[in-house]
């Protein structure tokens, strides 16, 4: 494998006897778009500082490239960020916004003006270059301050929840923006997320926090589908995790029996060993509801405790008498009247075995 | 509908009203007040009614007129008010010495033959023969007029002469406007010490948190707390050549002899400075404070040393309060006085002191007032300058 | 009735900060006030407590720093509230003229001829008699100045020199040093030719001169070292001789004394008892307490015949101690003080 263009290895931060990232060892490769995910205070935005240069590492080392960049002040990066709430600098206008990192770098004017008309063009706010930013909208504001960060070539873009200010909207119309300019350009982008999907949606990689940590690193489908841990299993998505002890493995598949006495197959990830306690976890949308089975591998008798319309789908609330179940049900079935009894069935495929 | 609005309209501005109250008798009436007082010389007019008439059409060349002798008998012994007669002994005398023996001897001279000799048989030149000289005369005529520039012109070091041209006053009778300019000089310097001082300090009291915060706030707030002549008396003990800072720059082996730091201008520097920092730290804090965190790191991301992101984003930034916070200082630099009169020297005595004597030692209430013009002028106009530099800024934030 | 829209103001501020005022309705009592310090604490035993005490009412005393224009606001505002106030003689002469004052009641005092003919007028009662003197550290110069000339020669006496900021004082100083006899310095004064030599002759010293304004400060320089000589009201070097045990001494010849004298300003609330109060202080066994605190010289006869030998030699008015001096010309200054004023600033900031 090529050198990454950043890595990390054995990064720890602590503030006084908090530890706030632990051990932690990432590379990153070029042209890679990487999410950090997690809940507020798992060190994600820590860990991006650090990066930036904002804040130096307690133990540990960075690397840009095969050099090591501890030692360098932020403005020696080569970083271009995008902070949250744009930092946008308001007494500049908006071209004097995106020329001030090539003044910084000594460009020569006329290049300035080429290369700043050309990442306006980018952002397509070409009419804006005389506003101030206050005279913007929060959406073109964020357009901007990605110019900004762009405009210099910087060999990584990180952006420190960039979206967050943003309705939902504007937030989707952004995500593709990002992605696409991501493509186009070969960006190396670290981007700082606690919004799962915004997650799943952008990134060739997603990183998954949790308490200082990296819970598991993978693509979206991997993360999804195959989560390593209850953590990761319930921050990505929504899914239903049935308690169970494996019976038997055959190959790759595995038979776990349920509390409630039935059993269930399932695929065998690493987790199922004979006479594990495990979860099993089954994502709403691959239940199917039913009067029978049909030909899904397994199937739980449940009643039906609540129904809710929700536009797109129907969520509707299960109780197998041992478990009670989440389901994303298509409309255009029946209507699932309170205390009707189900089947709800699905495939082994779509099962998959965590360590309790 | 019309009605409603009208009641509306009621409503509001008895709202309003005491706020209007207040600025109509605290602000407006007093700087009326003021700005009528040095230029009203009503004194003469008020005391001598018929004079008014009596002189309005003598050339003040000739001898005085049969009627302005009459007059002024008729006039003298009108007055009643003996404070009224105070005031007029003075006027006439500060326009022409020698009225301050003259007045009340005619006067006690006109008061006895008020029941055996009309006005127009008293000879005034038989009780006193300087009323034989016409400069008395020319006087009394001089300040008739119920208006006068005097007051305005000597307070920029001016006067009229004989003829009534406007004439400049030499170097060795006034110095009103050497003293204005020094008073803004002084006012300057405190105001550029006060910044140089308040910059960094207010940008290290936002860039700390919690109790640190508060201590470095606390530490520039303190002298507010304390009456300022405490203050200036405190700074009397330290800067003296035997004081507290010329014993410890000597104890360390930095100078040998004290250093002149009292009765000069460095001493009313540092103490007006320490006095007035609170009014440059705080504008400035409060303009820091709302500053979003995220620029500096930004500018920093963006390649920018930080000493060139300090002058290109957080200077130009913190401009607004450096602006406010000079204003103030200035503004209230000008009108110190206890501060240079205990601590400066000779040379740095401010515009305030010669109001002040004016106004308590010699009761020219005239005087104090045009002095207070002036420099209220002159500092309007510097406000002026300030609107002027600082409106294409405010205009777009 | 003229109205100054000045004092209109300050009657209306007063006005309203009366009606603020908790009790303001109810009568105020007798204000007597002199020129604080070590004087008025003297004044508190001597005089205010023992009146207060036979009166059985009580006496407020405040402290002002002079100023004609304080008194004429005042008063001009109506109802001021303060009765009876120690003036210099100055403030006496140009209050008197301008009918600032109310009349003495001589009789209540025991006749005009009780007091020395300064401290006698129609409007004022002479309360005490003071100098401006030379006054230099005893225990850092054996040898002192004789007078002003001496106070003049830098080569002989290195280091700085106090006076009070003014012209007043200052260009009498000048002329005496300048070599102009006692009788004729407000002569030579009075002529532009002699407020030319006196400004002169103060060119010569204005390197070394450092300018006091407030009473207690040529003590401070005193005592820091910071100035060899300074000029200096009597009583406090002998006030902080006898309180701090300092051996500062005082230059008698070449002295320039005044007498400050109690009024009762005009309409003045209390002006009854204002008067009973100066007649308290005028008696000759009052009065006479007053050396033992402070050294000024009595105004009334008797009172002044009554203090011991020993107290006797530290006041103004003691023989020896007149024999030099020059008595202030209040009228000349009443005259030229604005002028000289204007003058002597213009001079400063040259």
């Amino acid at each position: 494998m090529a050198i990454p263009r950043i890595r990390f290895d054995q990064i720890t931060k602590s503030y006084g006897s908090l530890r706030v990232i632990d051990g932690l060892s990432l590379d990153i490769a070029k042209g890679e778009f990487i999410s950090l995910l997690g809940p507020s205070g798992s060190g994600k935005t820590t860990l991006l500082m650090i990066l930036a240069g904002f804040e130096s590492a307690t133990g540990g080392g960075v690397w840009l490239d095969g050099k090591r960049i501890d030692h360098l002040p932020p403005y020696r990066r080569d970083m271009g960020v995008v902070f949250q709430n744009y930092a946008l600098f308001p007494h500049m206008t908006v071209a004097d916004n995106i020329a001030f990192p090539l003044q910084m770098r000594g460009v020569r004017k006329a290049e300035i003006a080429e290369r700043v008309k050309r990442a306006l063009d980018m952002v397509q706010l070409g009419a804006m270059s005389e506003r101030y930013p206050a005279q913007l909208s929060g959406g073109q504001q964020q357009r901007i301050a990605l110019a900004r960060a762009l405009v210099f070539e910087p060999a990584v873009v990180l952006m420190d929840e960039p979206l967050g200010a943003l309705d939902k909207q504007l937030r989707e119309q952004m995500q593709l923006d990002i992605r696409k300019l991501h493509m186009r350009l070969g960006l190396t982008v670290v981007f700082v997320t606690h919004d799962q999907s915004e997650a799943l949606t952008m990134s060739d990689r997603i990183a998954v926090f949790n308490k200082g940590i990296i819970e598991q690193i993978g693509t979206p489908r991997e993360i999804y589908d195959h989560p390593a841990t209850r953590f990761v299993a319930e921050f990505i998505g929504e899914t239903n995790l049935i308690e169970g002890t494996v019976e038997r493995v055959e190959a790759d598949m595995a038979t776990v029996r349920l509390a409630g006495g039935s059993e269930i197959r399932v695929q065998a990830g690493t987790a199922a060993t004979t006479s594990a306690k495990v979860l099993v976890s089954v994502r709403p949308e691959r239940i199917h509801l039913g009067p029978d089975a049909g030909e899904r591998g397994n199937a739980l008798r449940s009643t039906v405790v609540d129904s809710v319309y929700q536009g797109d789908h129907l969520r509707v609330q299960l109780d197998d008498g041992a478990h009670g179940f989440i389901v994303r049900s298509d409309r255009r079935t029946a209507e699932w009247p309170q205390g009707a009894a189900v089947v709800a069935s699905f495939q082994p495929e779509d099962c998959w075995v965590i360590a309790s | 509908m019309s009605e409603v609005s009208f009641r509306q309209r009621v409503g509001a501005l008895a709202l309003v009203a005491p706020l209007a109250l207040f600025i109509a008798l605290f602000f407006v009436w007093p700087l009326v007040t003021v700005l009528k007082e040095s230029v009203s010389d009503a004194t003469v007019s008020h005391a001598l009614p018929t004079m008014v008439d009596a002189a309005a059409d003598w050339n003040r060349q000739s001898p005085p007129t049969a009627a302005m002798k009459a007059a002024l008998v008729t006039d003298l012994r009108g007055i009643e008010d003996q404070q009224l007669f105070g005031d007029l002994v003075r006027r006439l005398n500060s326009a022409q010495a020698g009225f301050r023996t003259l007045l009340p001897k005619t006067r006690t001279a006109v008061d006895k033959s008020r029941e055996t000799t009309a006005p127009e048989a008293v000879d005034l030149e038989e009780i006193d023969k300087r009323w034989s000289n016409p400069a008395y005369w020319q006087a009394i005529a001089g300040t008739l007029s119920p208006f006068t520039d005097q007051h305005l012109l000597a307070a920029v070091d001016l006067s009229r002469d004989g003829t009534g041209a406007i004439v400049a006053l030499g170097a060795d009778e006034s110095a009103n406007l050497t003293i204005l300019l020094r008073t803004f000089w002084v006012s300057a310097l405190v105001t550029l010490v006060c910044l140089a001082i308040g910059l960094p300090y207010a940008m290290l009291a936002a860039a700390m948190t919690g109790w640190r915060r508060q201590l470095l706030l606390g530490a520039v707030l303190l002298p507010l707390w304390t009456s300022l002549l405490v203050r200036t008396a405190s700074w009397y003990i330290l800067l003296q050549d035997n004081g507290l800072v010329n014993d410890a720059l000597q104890s360390l082996g930095l100078t040998d002899a004290p250093l002149r730091l009292i009765f000069n201008r460095v001493g009313v520097v540092i103490a007006m400075a320490h006095i007035l920092l609170p009014f440059m730290v705080l504008p400035i804090y409060s303009v820091l404070i709302t500053i979003p965190k995220t620029l500096m790191p930004a500018a920093a991301s963006l390649g920018a040393h930080p000493l060139l992101a300090f002058l290109r984003v957080l200077l130009p930034l913190s401009l607004r309060g450096v602006a406010s916070g000079a204003l103030l200082v200035f503004m209230a630099a000008i009108g110190y006085y206890i501060t240079p009169a205990l601590i400066g020297g000779a040379q740095d005595q401010m515009i305030s002191s010669v109001i002040a004597f004016y106004a308590t030692g010699s009761a020219n209430w005239g005087m104090a007032a045009a002095l207070g013009i002036v420099l209220l002028a002159a500092t309007l106009l510097l406000y002026m300058v300030y609107g002027w530099l600082s409106s294409d800024k405010t205009a777009r934030a | 009735m003229k109205k100054r829209s000045v004092m209109l103001l300050s009657g209306a501020i007063m006005a309203l900060a009366a009606a603020i005022a908790p009790g303001a309705a109810s009568a105020r009592d007798l204000t007597v006030v002199s020129w604080g310090g070590n004087y008025q604490d003297a004044q508190r035993e001597i005089y205010f407590k023992p009146f207060a005490a036979q009166t059985g009412k009580p006496v407020l005393d405040e402290a002002w720093d002079g100023g004609i224009g304080i008194l004429q606001a005042k008063i001009k505002a109506g109802n001021p509230n303060w009765d009876a106030v120690q003036v210099e003689a100055e403030e006496l002469a140009l209050g008197c003229n301008d009918g600032l004052f109310e009349e003495i009641d001589w009789d209540k005092l025991g006749g005009r001829d009780s007091f020395l003919d300064s401290a006698v007028s129609d409007c004022g009662v002479g309360a005490i008699v003071w100098s401006t003197a030379i006054a230099y550290d005893g225990d850092k110069l054996k040898e002192g100045p004789q007078s002003w000339a001496d106070f003049w020669d830098t080569k002989k006496f290195p280091g700085k020199r106090a006076l009070r900021k003014g012209p007043k004082y200052t260009l009498e100083f000048a002329l005496l040093a300048d070599g102009v006899p006692v009788k004729e310095v407000y002569d030579v004064l009075a002529t532009p030719e002699g407020v030319d030599r006196a400004f002169r002759k103060l060119d010569e010293l204005k390197p070394n001169l450092v300018w006091w304004e407030a009473g207690a400060q040529p003590l401070q320089l005193l005592a820091s070292g910071e100035v060899a000589f300074t000029s200096v009201y009597n009583g406090r070097i002998t006030g902080i001789n006898r309180s701090e045990g300092k051996n500062f001494k005082i230059v008698w010849p070449g002295s320039i004394y005044a007498v400050d004298s109690w009024v009762i300003l005009k309409g003045a609330e209390n002006k009854d008892a204002a008067m009973d109060f100066i007649a308290f202080a005028s008696k000759p066994e009052n009065q006479s307490k007053l050396p033992q605190y402070i050294a000024y010289g009595l105004p009334v006869k008797a009172a002044a015949a009554a203090v011991t030998p020993e107290l006797q030699a530290d006041l103004p008015t003691a023989p020896a101690n007149l024999e030099h001096a020059l008595a202030l010309d209040v009228d000349f200054w009443i005259d030229n003080a604005e002028a000289l004023t204007q003058r002597f600033n213009a001079w400063l900031a040259r």
